[in-house]
């Protein structure tokens, strides 16, 4: 039997990618560990390895392909005894698994094999020119017999005339979703997938009432339909498709702000210290040097061990998560969004580690090469705009984490000491707290604790 | 002694009890009926069924007059208004027997006597020998319906002043009839008396015939019933009407002024009121709102286990909207999923001639709900079937949601158009849009084929007008 190649999961939450490019042609050997495609997703492109040997036979989902589901066949790999022609068979299934829309749930397990398959004459013959297995076809007719119907539904050469596409029935995994003509329209008017409706009519048909119910309790769902980017062209702008990336974002984003309450505190960090301890440290240290980022990565790892009631995470089932470690996520800006790859245990860490980890991290972020596993699960984020010259700003919290620090520029100041006015390098940072983990006293606690540390970086080494 | 314990105890056996009463018992549940007159109620007795045959006597009766352009004729065409009633009262009598028969072969316990409430789950039952006696239920459901309103000065004699009961078995033919009320129940018989012949007055209060009807369809009927020879007053009043010997002297308030005219007869249809009386609500949570019983969407009472239907839980007053009530309550106290009843998918008809039948909205209601409208008319002159009955009056209109596609409404007046809404209806229920409206395939040469071209044209796609 040919194997299947499936698309893969490249991370927990992932539904479906882009097949991006395929690195073996339809007859290339391969063998295992060899890179078969590119895979993109929200966040990452990825190869897919060949596990096993043998000979690239079929590519079924072909390069450039969007919303490929996880799990789905891209593609056959044939051992080597077989040919191509014993995949041809199971592909065209596949596809037309893929495609094909039935008309109706089985109402009894579906017919085995193409031999004993029942179907109506036309219906052999028609599924016999069109190289289909009647095997894999589910029958629509009197007893799960299959029809003309059925095949004709599976080669898109239905005879019907009139027959729409816009009006097939919209469906999830192949299942026939029951809902009004009315109910339909609107939910293709606001851009709203019907498969995600529960109905209330008849039988559970999604009527009117449900699609307007809907409409009202997600009036953001809206904004990810193909439909508003395609239906209108103007001089004054262009309509420019979102990136996978952008999408994650801006859901992120609003889900942040809409759901947590946030709360800011700020504080202004001399780092005149700091900035002496990493110039000398720097001045021994042979390749790489230290940022003034890696010292308040390092700060803030320590400061969330000092004050572990801060490294906390909203879990919203009645229970909330303390982190045993710091692991720092932090933002890395692309061209096409940002990502925030992760420092795990960062308090075990000392600079020159973070900084060679940091750096590494960074590279692959902007070339797209990171593994989920490292921009999944951060419990503390920093996100630094001080190299653009931003004096403050407050950031939007990362999800399920508790608190995000946004550190600004180190500039030169007037500040006061012993009564006089004297210059000193100050840099402000702001820490956003989800309230509901993190109350004001214990956000204090954490900040000061950082300025503690940035200010006197020697503390760094208990 | 009979069985006294019951799931369910109606108390009332018109449209809404009875088929209460029957889905009940389909549904396992031990069901009494209580009825104090009729089995079937106003409507099978003394309102739809009865009138409908008295209908059919004058359209038979309008069309021998007007038998030349068919090629026909006849002569000495006379009627015999005694057995024309007789006729209409054996309609009545045959229905009615039928649905003693239907609650017996469905094992309904029906009890002969007035039912009210006595107490928590029990209905008291007097019969007319004045003997009562307490029947327990589990749950009520009231049914009791309505009856004619009647309003100061215009109270009915039985004689010269009717209501719908004594204009339904008139004695003599009158020559002048005077009609309070244009809704549905005055042009019926107004229909039925000026096509026998007599000379018909109407007195609307309103702007318009029929106001609950599409503007257009009141205007539309306004002319046909002025050219059958009726004579309409709109925005007119009755201050009064006074019983005579031979006559009755109606105090008419015609465009503001007042003018004394006299009748042989006058009919009250000025609406009904609900049957709250002497049923027992009294003293309960029951709330009752200018003669109606309150309640929700599963006809619940704010009593405990007591529901209320039809005529007496409010508009629209109609047998089917009695019915349907009936059996959603009772499919709700048995636990099955249900779904209330929308009343905008309820339909009308009134079955004068020519014939009026509507549901949804209105134009100027769909207007007003802030609908942008798409509006199609199609007459019957332009439909082939209704020429060749030579009856091409009338025509249907629909009004669909210009964004959406939803039918929001349809109104028809001519033949036989209360039969066609249903077609309507069921697209209103299964939320057809104008695209199955037009795929759909109407028989040829039919009257329905109007409704199909009125959907077209409500899309600039009209084919034969």
């Amino acid at each position: 039997m040919p194997i299947k190649i499936l698309m893969p999961a490249l991370s927990p939450t992932m539904t479906e990618g882009k097949l991006a490019k395929w690195h073996k042609g339809e007859g290339d050997s391969v063998e295992p560990g060899d890179v078969l495609a590119e895979i993109e997703t929200d966040k990452a492109t990825m190869e897919v390895e060949a596990v096993d040997s043998g000979t690239l036979g079929k590519i079924v989902i072909p390069d450039g392909t969007d919303n490929v589901a996880v799990n789905e066949v891209i593609g056959f790999l044939l051992e080597d005894s077989e040919d191509a022609s014993s995949i041809d068979t199971s592909a065209s299934a596949i596809e037309t698994a893929v495609n094909a829309v039935p008309a109706a749930v089985p109402a009894s397990p579906v017919v085995s094999s193409g031999a004993s398959a029942k179907a109506t004459p036309l219906a052999r013959r028609l599924a016999e020119q069109a190289g289909i297995d009647l095997s894999t076809v589910t029958g629509t007719g009197a007893r799960v017999k299959i029809t003309r119907a059925d095949i004709e539904a599976l080669t898109g050469t239905s005879s019907k005339p009139g027959s729409l596409p816009a009006e097939v029935t919209p469906t999830l995994s192949g299942a026939r979703l029951f809902t009004s003509p009315l109910a339909r329209r609107l939910a293709a008017e606001a851009g709203l997938d019907l498969s995600a409706i529960s109905g209330t009519g008849p039988q559970g048909r999604i009527v009117k009432a449900d699609v307007e119910k809907a409409k009202s309790a997600s009036p953001a769902q809206a904004v990810e339909t193909p439909v508003a980017i395609e239906s209108s062209v103007s001089d004054r702008y262009d309509i420019v498709p979102m990136s996978a990336m952008r999408k994650v974002i801006a859901e992120r984003m609003v889900h942040s702000k809409s759901n947590v309450p946030h709360f800011y505190l700020s504080v202004d960090c001399e780092i005149d210290e700091l900035l002496k301890v990493r110039s000398s440290l720097n001045e021994r240290l042979e390749d790489g040097k230290l940022s003034v980022n890696d010292f308040i990565i390092r700060a803030c790892a320590l400061a969330l061990m000092e004050i572990p009631e801060a490294n906390a995470g909203w879990v919203g089932d009645g229970t909330m998560r303390l982190y045993k470690t710091a692991d720092i996520s932090v933002a890395v800006a692309l061209d096409e969004g940002l990502i925030t790859p992760i420092i795990p245990s960062a308090e075990s860490k000392g600079l020159t580690d973070i900084s060679t980890k940091m750096k590494d991290l960074a590279v692959r972020a902007r070339d797209g090469k990171l593994a989920p596993a490292e921009y999944q699960g951060g419990s503390f984020t920093i996100s630094n705009l001080g190299m653009f010259g931003i004096k403050q700003f407050d950031a939007v919290i990362n999800e399920p984490q508790g608190c995000i620090l946004a550190v600004g520029a180190g500039e030169p100041r007037p500040v006061v000491k012993n009564g006089e006015i004297v210059a000193a390098t100050v840099m402000t940072c702001t820490l956003s707290c989800d309230h509901r983990v993190v109350d004001g006293a214990t956000g204090a606690k954490l900040l000061s604790a950082i300025k503690r540390l940035i200010e006197y970086p020697p503390a760094m080494l208990l | 002694m009979a069985d006294t314990k019951f799931d369910i105890v109606v108390v009332g056996g018109g449209p809404g009890g009875y088929v209460a009463a029957i889905r009940a018992s389909q549904l396992g549940m031990k069901t009494a009926l209580v009825e104090r007159e009729h089995l079937g109620g106003i409507c099978l007795n003394w309102g739809c069924i009865p009138t409908k045959a008295l209908l059919r006597a004058s359209e038979i009766h309008h069309i021998l007059h007007n038998l030349d352009e068919f090629g026909l004729s006849a002569k000495d065409v006379s009627f015999d208004i005694g057995k024309i009633v007789k006729r209409s009262r054996n309609v009545a009598k045959q229905l009615n027997q039928g649905v003693a028969h239907l609650l017996k072969k469905n094992k309904v316990s029906v009890f002969d006597g007035t039912g009210a409430l006595s107490g928590s789950g029990t209905v008291a039952v007097s019969d007319k020998d004045g003997g009562t006696q307490d029947i327990k239920g589990t749950n009520v459901i009231l049914a009791t319906g309505a009856r004619a309103r009647t309003l100061p000065g215009l109270e009915p004699d039985g004689k010269r002043i009717w209501t719908y009961r004594e204009a339904m078995v008139p004695e003599e033919m009158p020559k002048s009839l005077l009609v309070v009320g244009s809704g549905a129940i005055g042009m019926e018989f107004a229909s039925f008396y000026s096509d026998l012949g007599a000379d018909v007055t109407i007195v609307e209060v309103m702007d318009r015939i029929l106001p609950v009807e599409d503007a257009e369809i009141s205007a539309l009927a306004l002319k046909s019933f002025q050219a059958q020879g009726m004579t309409i007053h709109t925005g007119a009043k009755v201050n009064g009407l006074k019983a005579g010997a031979n006559d009755v002297s109606a105090d008419l308030e015609i465009d503001g002024k007042a003018q004394p005219l006299s009748f042989e007869r006058a009919i009250l249809a000025v609406g009904i009121v609900g049957n709250v009386e002497d049923i027992g609500i009294e003293g309960t949570r029951i709330v009752v709102d200018r003669s109606h019983v309150v309640v929700n969407e599963w006809l619940e009472t704010g009593e405990q286990g007591i529901f209320a239907i039809g005529d007496l839980a409010g508009p629209p007053w109609l047998a089917h909207k009695a019915s349907h009530e009936g059996v959603i309550c009772v499919e709700h106290i048995a636990g099955l999923a249900t779904h209330p009843l929308d009343a905008s998918n309820i339909p009308g008809c009134t079955y004068c001639r020519p014939q009026i039948a509507s549901v949804g909205l209105t134009e100027e209601a769909a207007v007003a709900q802030g609908h942008e409208v798409k509006v199609g008319r199609f007459p019957f002159m332009a439909n082939g079937k209704a020429i060749a009955l030579g009856d091409p009056e009338g025509q249907v209109k629909t009004v669909f949601d210009a964004k959406t596609g939803e039918l929001l409404g349809a109104h028809m007046i001519g033949p036989e158009v209360t039969e066609m809404i249903q077609g309507y209806t069921i697209a209103r229920t299964a939320e057809a849009t104008e695209a199955e409206l037009m795929h759909t395939v109407f028989p040829h040469p039919t009257l329905s084929e109007a409704m199909h071209e009125s959907v077209l044209d409500s899309f600039g796609r009209v084919i034969h007008f």
